[in-house]
Formats: C-alpha cells, sequence, structure tokens
C-alpha cells in the first residue's frame, strides 16, 4: 500500500516540475498551470496520513466537518478574489496569497509543536524543520501584508530610522536564540513568542523598502513560503510537500535574482539600500535642473505629429495601467497601423509593477504579440523613432541612469526614449515617480510633456489622428 | 512512509536543482504569471494543514487547524485561479 502512495507522489512531483517547465515559455504558459493544478488535484483525492491510513477513508469525525468547511471558505475567498481582482492589482493580490501559504505553513508547524509532549520527543529532525518553518512562515505572512499594503499605497515610501539595520539584527538574534533553546525544551511561552517576534521581524524586514522594489520582495517571500512548506513536509513526514515546497523554493530564489538582474541592482541593496530615500541624491540631481523648464504641448498637435510619422513607439508605464487606458492606446495605434504609421510597444522588463506585469495589461487590451519588443531590442532603433509616445511611465525612461551618477538609479538598464526625434511625455502631473526621483527626460530639449488624464488625452488623439 | 532521513534530504536536494534548472531561460514577460504559478503550488500546504487538523486534539488545536486550512486553500485555489486568468490574455496571439 505504502509503496503505491510512494509512486502516486512520484507522478505528481513530475506533474509539478512538467508544470513549471511549461509556465516558462509563452505558448505553453497556461497548459503549464493547468498541469500542476492537476497535480494538486491528485495530490487532494491521494491524501495520506504518514503512518498509510487514507485520509478520506476515516471514521467522521467533526474535524472532518470543520476541513471541508474550512476549504470551502478558503476556495471561496480564492475565487472572489482571483476573479474580481482588477488586472492592475494583480501584484498585490500574489502578495496576499503567499502570504496566506505562509501563515498556513507557520500555523501548520504550531500544531506540530502542540503534538509534542514531552522534551525528549524534540530530536532534531523534527525540531529543526518545525521552528524553521514556524519562523519562516510567519516572517512571510506578515511581510506579504506590508508588501500588499504597500502596492496599495498605504505608506509606500520607504520608513527608515537611524540603526535599522542594527535593530534588525538584534531582533533576528532573539529570534535565533529562542529557536535554539526551542530546539532542545517544548517551552510554550518562548514559542510563542518566537511566532509573534518573527511576524514582527516580517513588518520590520519590508517596511524601509520602497514600493518599486516590491515584486522582488514579493517573489523573495514567495520563496520562503516554498521553504517554510518544504520544511513543513520533513516535520510531518510528507515527501509531496516536500518537492512542492523545494521547488517553489529554488526556482522563487532564481526568478528574485533575475528580477534584480533586470534592474541592475544587487539584491542585497533591494534588501536594505533602503532605495530612494537617498534624499541628497535627488537633490544633486534637482541642482542640474535650475532653471531648466518643461515645454508643454497640447493634444492636436501631438496627432499631427503621430499622423505624420513614420515610426512610433510608445512607452507603456504603471500611469497607462492606473488609468486603464490600455484600450485607448491599443485603438491610437490601430488607427495608426491604418495610416501606415509603424507602431511598436518598448516594453521595459520592470514596467508596471512586476516584472512581465505590462505584458498581461497589453495583451488583456488585445495588443498584438509581435508588436511588443524587448528593452534590448528597442534600444539601437530608438535613433530612427519618430515620435517616443512615453504614457504614465517614468522612472524606466529617465536619462540619469545613464548620465548622473549620484542618482540611486544609476545603472539601471532603460529605455533610450530621449534618443527618438521628438518625446512626448503623458503625464498627470509633474510629481516625481515610483521611486521618487526627478526625471531628466522631461527637460530634454526634443521632450514634449502632454499633461492631463492619461485615458482623455488618448481618447483625444484618436479623435484627431481620425480627423488629420 | 518507510523512507529514511537521508532519503528524504536526497530529494530536497534534488528538488533544489531542479527548481532551478527549469526556470532558468524565462523571458521576463513571464516573470509574474510564473511568480504566480508557483505560488500557487506552495499552496500544498492545505494539504498539510488538512493532515494535522484531521488529528487535532483539542479546541486550540483545531481552531489553528481551521484557520491553516483556510489560508492554504484560499492559497491553492486562488492562486491558481490568478494565475490562469493572467495567462488566458496571452492566448490571443497574432491577428
Amino acid at each position: 500500500m505504502s509503496s503505491t502512495i510512494a509512486y502516486i507522489i512520484i507522478g505528481i512531483s513530475v506533474l509539478f516540475i512538467l508544470g513549471i517547465k511549461l509556465l516558462a515559455s509563452p505558448k505553453t504558459a497556461r497548459l503549464g498551470n493547468l498541469v500542476a493544478a492537476g497535480g494538486m488535484l491528485i495530490a487532494l483525492i491521494s491524501l495520506h496520513q504518514p503512518n498509510g491510513d487514507y485520509v478520506w477513508s476515516q471514521g467522521w469525525t467533526f474535524n472532518y466537518t470543520l476541513i471541508v468547511i474550512g476549504t470551502l471558505i478558503g476556495l471561496v475567498i480564492g475565487a472572489i478574489g482571483a476573479y474580481s481582482v482588477k488586472m492592475t492589482a494583480m501584484p498585490q493580490m500574489v502578495a496576499l496569497f503567499n502570504g496566506l501559504g505562509g501563515g498556513a505553513a507557520a500555523l501548520v508547524a504550531s500544531l506540530e509543536f502542540i503534538n509534542i509532549r514531552s522534551d525528549a520527543e524534540l530530536t532534531a529532525v523534527i525540531a529543526v524543520p518545525m521552528l524553521f518553518a514556524t519562523l519562516i512562515g510567519s516572517l512571510s505572512f506578515s511581510g506579504s501584508v506590508i508588501a500588499y499594503l504597500k502596492l496599495e499605497g498605504k505608506f509606500e515610501k520607504p520608513m527608515t530610522f537611524p540603526g535599522q539595520n542594527l535593530f534588525n539584527g538584534l531582533i533576528l538574534v532573539v529570534i535565533l536564540g529562542l529557536a535554539i533553546f526551542l530546539g532542545g525544551h517544548v517551552n510554550t511561552p518562548a514559542f510563542i513568542g518566537l511566532f509573534v517576534l518573527a511576524l514582527f521581524f516580517g513588518v520590520a524586514m519590508v517596511m524601509p523598502i520602497g514600493g518599486a522594489d516590491m515584486p522582488v520582495v514579493i517573489s523573495l517571500l514567495n520563496s520562503f513560503t516554498g521553504l517554510a512548506v518544504a520544511a513543513d513536509g520533513f516535520a510531518i513526514h510528507n515527501n509531496a510537500m516536500i518537492v512542492a515546497g523545494t521547488l517553489v523554493g529554488s526556482s522563487g530564489t532564481l526568478l528574485t535574482l533575475l528580477m534584480c538582474h533586470a534592474m541592475n541592482r544587487p539584491v542585497s541593496n533591494v534588501l536594505f539600500g533602503a532605495f530612494g530615500s537617498g534624499g541628497a541624491a535627488a537633490g544633486g540631481a534637482a541642482g542640474d535642473l535650475a532653471g531648466k523648464t518643461v515645454k508643454p504641448i497640447q493634444a492636436d498637435e501631438v496627432a499631427v505629429l503621430l499622423a505624420y510619422a513614420q515610426q512610433v513607439v510608445i512607452v507603456p508605464g504603471y500611469g497607462m495601467a492606473v488609468a486603464q487606458a490600455q484600450h485607448q492606446v491599443r485603438e491610437l495605434s490601430d488607427e495608426l497601423g491604418k495610416r501606415g504609421v509603424e507602431v511598436r510597444f518598448a516594453i521595459h522588463p520592470v514596467a508596471g509593477r512586476m516584472p512581465g506585469h505590462m505584458n498581461v495589461l497589453l495583451a488583456e487590451a488585445n495588443v498584438p504579440y509581435d508588436q511588443l519588443c524587448e528593452m534590448e531590442a528597442i534600444n539601437p532603433t530608438m535613433d530612427r523613432v519618430d515620435v517616443c509616445l512615453v504614457i504614465g511611465a517614468n522612472d524606466v525612461v529617465n536619462p540619469a541612469a545613464r548620465e548622473d551618477k549620484s542618482s540611486p538609479i544609476y545603472g539601471m538598464p532603460i529605455i533610450d526614449a530621449d534618443h527618438a526625434k521628438t518625446v512626448i511625455v503623458m503625464k498627470r502631473s509633474m510629481a516625481a515617480g515610483f521611486a521618487g526621483i526627478e526625471n531628466l527626460l522631461f527637460y530634454k530639449d526634443n521632450t514634449r510633456m502632454l499633461f492631463g488624464d492619461a485615458k482623455a488625452s488618448l481618447n483625444a488623439l484618436v479623435a484627431q489622428v481620425k480627423a488629420s | 512512509m518507510e523512507s529514511s532521513f537521508a532519503d528524504v534530504v536526497f530529494i530536497f536536494v534534488l528538488a533544489i536543482f531542479v527548481g532551478i534548472e527549469v526556470i532558468s531561460k524565462v523571458p521576463s514577460m513571464l516573470h509574474t504569471p510564473l511568480m504566480s504559478g508557483t505560488n500557487a503550488i506552495h499552496g500544498i500546504i492545505l494539504f498539510g494543514g488538512i493532515l494535522v487538523l484531521a488529528d487535532a486534539a483539542s479546541p486550540l488545536a483545531q481552531l489553528l487547524g481551521f484557520v491553516a486550512v483556510v489560508f492554504g486553500s484560499a492559497n491553492v485555489f486562488g492562486g491558481f485561479m490568478v494565475t490562469d486568468r493572467m495567462l488566458q490574455m496571452f492566448k490571443k496571439k497574432k491577428k
């Protein structure tokens, strides 16, 4: 009997691995998600206790009623969250689901702790994974909730105070001390202390990180939750959990590094650098801008420029997404296409709030795939572009990343919008971007600013282009 | 299950390398769906919740286990559904 379960778990593991593999290619991504979900369904149906008892054939107790009710409640919460969330708020939703997983991992570990009656039962093989899952799971829970709130626009500025890294380090030392003590003693107050401190540490870790870096944080916490789940798998002897959790832990870590690479920043800089708090650096850039002014432009002039251009590049940013203007953007691109203008979209790897977020949004608006170009492909051709239309993007087109060594974003790869013959920046106001840095692009000689709500401006542009 | 601790560690170590290998060449436009998809996979913690809740012996254990099941269930179902919703938009490609 138990060897049958082992074979089933091998099958489930293969489905998870295949699922992730398929998810990594655009053509098969959706299938990959379904394959992984299929693995999950098989895991649910074939669920066995560590002693080999088939979970669903045991005598029905109140606990089983609780299981069914709890699963249904979670299903409803998950479904409402997944289908009601706006496409722009996707990253927050992922953060929230991840936090719930982390919380669940910590709670499962806590129940393991409750089941341990004496110090003698507390062998390292049980204690280490149990304490690890408690610590990492609760940290991931509270950290994800803070990341969610930051992306929702609550206290998105980094929160810092002098000696913060030292303070966080001290908390970590206390946590590790408690964990070592708990490794040999069944002590409930110490366990509760560990749980609460880990929750607090999750908050303290994410608070000083700016909203722009939340994708990296969420990806990191995602891999943390994976590891916590794997640790739970060790503690309760479930190999499927070990495999699934470890896969997520290692692929999530790599994904985090890939994201940092796209922003050209080491991961340590993201976590401890308190990005965007560099008031001195921003001041330096602003000094150079003294005496320079931006040049506004009206929609009808922009329409003429666009209609008689040969090559147009559109750089969409989060501002476009917030204004829900992706459909208007597609209309404008279609209208220009009819007139024989070549329109391409330049997608920065971290445009939007997460890598790939912008592709999802534009795909939603039916922008054809082949019009979406990656940054590396578009930059060498930028000199030949007549009009570059920047819609609600800011930091990803800021030439300070190339020119101003004192800028906090110096070294980040950007879309060279300023190399186009004319740059039109559509923007609501002169407020700084998500990273809180002045944008040198706005002050360039070939840049014109089209102020106003992106959706309204685009509607005007579409009408004017049609008319001209 | 009759697996020794060393066997389990063996599985763990291999899984680390597989996890790294499968996503080593992923284009950046798929980072968000991939994160979301792997997020759903760690929703397998739901089954951990079910296993411990099935054995819960005290009201406190039942309460904690119940919350774990609700959280885990929201993670796994919501995770797969939100990923699918993201990816169905990639389907409509070249006109």
